[in-house]
């Protein structure tokens, strides 16, 4: 594809234009074929739906609590997953006795665990936290590490030759030469949090926007479930943005691979 | 004439004061295996030579034949499997702060701007930044790079970047530098530069240094001794004292003594099967 298209105002009318004829056709089609309304709502429902809920608030309180879930999970479970990484990436020891749990868990689809946690811990804020750090914990776990551990040969010998202590070489070299690695996990684990988060309110919650999208299939309002994945989806983007503008603060010396990943992690958040 | 090429252990041509107090560096008998068993590289064997204190020893050697290996183990970075290094009459038990080591690649930090990677021993040493700062843009004019404090490595290329590590390994003010092909990926007239000063560096604050390189040229220019590494298992397979005045300019190289150095050494690579 030729960058004159992909950039500039040309190319945004074009997407715009794009988006619109999808959504006409959606719209045409469900009028044309008579589509029962819950299966597949036209978009003007959609949108209408959207509008109401966005004003009654209904939207906005149920994505709150998902929100503040989602944060409060992604950081206890990166704070963790951060200390731990560093614990094990540091210490052959620790890397020793934690491996067989970490093996364990990391082969298993945490999500699956979402009942058990509410169970343990109650249809409240807490289960969601702690389902939403359990998601979030292993991408920036492993990650640490793999950074941590990553730090190129050379550099260390130059440190080691000037007398330098452990701690220099990880404070100077090893977390500087992780930060790329941790970022990518950070990103990945934001989304998993918002992951866990729903999936936890899916299980048993009495608000957050898991719940809604549960009552509103329950009541056949699928258009009102379009609502609300627009909005997670909008949420997702805003979440991704945030980790995306830490980074080219953070890791502005690794400028070029930074703008290629974020471009080509988009498809798959 | 001008030096002449020993075989190792059959003259006395070359002096070494054993144990004397002007001995800087000693390497006895030195070996060095990597990896054991059916695997094993045998890296360095049976190495022996010593360095004056504040003598410019060049190291020439064909490709692979244990320079670097050698100079990890003078570094302090890697213990010998056999035999000895001893600096200033102690054995090298691990890394020292009065060392300066240029590697063969520069091993900058990406992360940190030209200054503040040549800053790097003050940092690790903790030494007074203030007046370190002043020395570090003095060298890094010096070495051609004013108007680069700033910039990052990957602005640079890679002469610029082998320049930043010469003033890195200089800062502190070592006594002893460790030098791996520090000017391999400089071009040829920046190369000079390099020689020039490093002479007028090394004859000011007489240093000890030890000069790795893959040029028979720069070993000559440069030294007042030449060591001749054999292919792998590398040993020392010839010492050729270079009694050119000091300090040496450019056009020494066109002298006839010179060439014969030159050619002596070639001799001697091209004696043991390793021409360069
Ligand atoms: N970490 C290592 N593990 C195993 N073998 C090694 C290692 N480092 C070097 N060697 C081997 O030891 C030998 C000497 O390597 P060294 O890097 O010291 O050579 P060199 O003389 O510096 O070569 P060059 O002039 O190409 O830089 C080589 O044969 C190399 O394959
Ligand atoms: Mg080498």
């Amino acid at each position: 594809m030729s960058h004159a298209i992909t950039r500039g105002t040309t190319g945004l009318t074009l997407r715009l234009v794009l988006v619109a004829v999808v959504l006409g056709a959606w719209e045409a089609g469900v009028r044309h074929f008579e589509i029962a309304p819950y299966i597949l709502p036209p978009p003007s429902s959609i949108f209408a739906g959207l509008w109401r809920g966005l004003q009654s608030g209904i939207y906005i309180k149920h994505a709150g609590v998902t929100l503040a879930e989602t944060f409060m999970g992604f950081t206890l479970g990166t704070m963790l997953a951060f200390i731990l990484g560093t614990a094990v990436a540091l210490s052959r020891r620790v890397e020793y006795f934690l491996y067989p749990f970490i093996v364990m868990f990391q082969a298993m689809p945490k999500v699956a665990l979402a009942p058990l946690i509410v169970v343990w811990f109650g249809l409240g804020l807490t289960s969601k936290v702690i389902n939403a750090a359990l998601v979030a914990f292993f991408p920036l776990m492993v990650n640490t590490i793999v950074g941590l551990r990553s730090a190129d040969e050379d550099r260390v010998n130059l440190l080691r030759s000037l007398a330098a202590s452990r701690w220099q070489i990880f404070w100077m070299l090893q977390l500087p030469n992780a930060m790329p690695y941790i970022f990518a996990g950070l990103e990945i684990a934001m989304i998993f949090a918002l992951i866990g988060a729903i999936v936890a309110e899916f299980v048993g919650a009495e608000q957050g926007l898991g719940v809604l999208i549960q009552s509103m299939n329950f009541n056949l309002d699928v258009a009102g479930q379009f609502g609300v994945l627009l909005i997670l989806s909008v949420i997702g983007l805003i979440l991704n943005g945030l980790i995306t503008r830490l980074r080219r603060r953070v890791l502005f010396w690794d400028a070029p691979r930074a703008t290629n990943t974020s471009l080509r992690k988009e498809p798959g958040t | 004439m001008h030096g002449t090429v020993e075989a190792r252990g059959r003259s006395p041509a070359e002096p070494r004061p054993l144990a004397s107090s002007t001995e800087q560096i000693a390497v006895r008998n030195l070996s060095l295996r990597y990896g054991d068993g059916a695997d094993a590289v045998h890296a360095l064997t049976d190495i022996d030579f010593a360095v004056r204190d504040g003598e410019f020893v060049s190291i020439v050697g064909p490709s692979g034949c244990g320079k670097s290996t050698l100079l990890r183990i003078l570094a302090g970075l890697m213990p010998p499997t056999q035999g000895q290094a001893l600096l200033a009459g102690s054995a090298i038990t691990g890394p020292r702060r009065d060392i300066g080591v240029v590697f063969q690649s520069p091993v900058l930090f990406p992360w940190r701007t030209v200054l503040a990677n040549a800053e790097v021993p003050v940092h690790v040493q903790g030494l007074n930044r203030k007046a370190m700062r002043a020395r570090a843009l003095d060298l890094l004019k010096l070495v051609g790079l004013e108007g680069f404090e700033g910039r990052y490595p990957r602005e640079l290329s890679g002469g610029m970047q082998q320049r930043v590590s010469l003033v890195r390994a200089l800062i502190h003010d070592p006594a002893l530098l460790l030098m791996d092909e520090p000017f391999g990926a400089l071009d040829a007239m920046t190369r000079e530069t390099m020689h020039i000063e490093l002479q007028r560096i090394w004859m000011e604050r007489r240093k000890t240094i030890v000069f790795i390189t893959h040029s028979i040229a720069e070993a000559v220019f440069l030294a007042d001794r030449v060591l001749v590494m054999t292919p792998r298992p590398g040993k020392i397979g010839a010492v050729l004292n270079i009694e050119l005045p000091r300090p040496r300019a450019l056009d020494v190289v066109n002298t006839e003594g010179f060439g014969i150095y030159v050619r002596q050494i070639r001799a001697a690579l091209n004696a043991t099967g390793g021409a360069l």
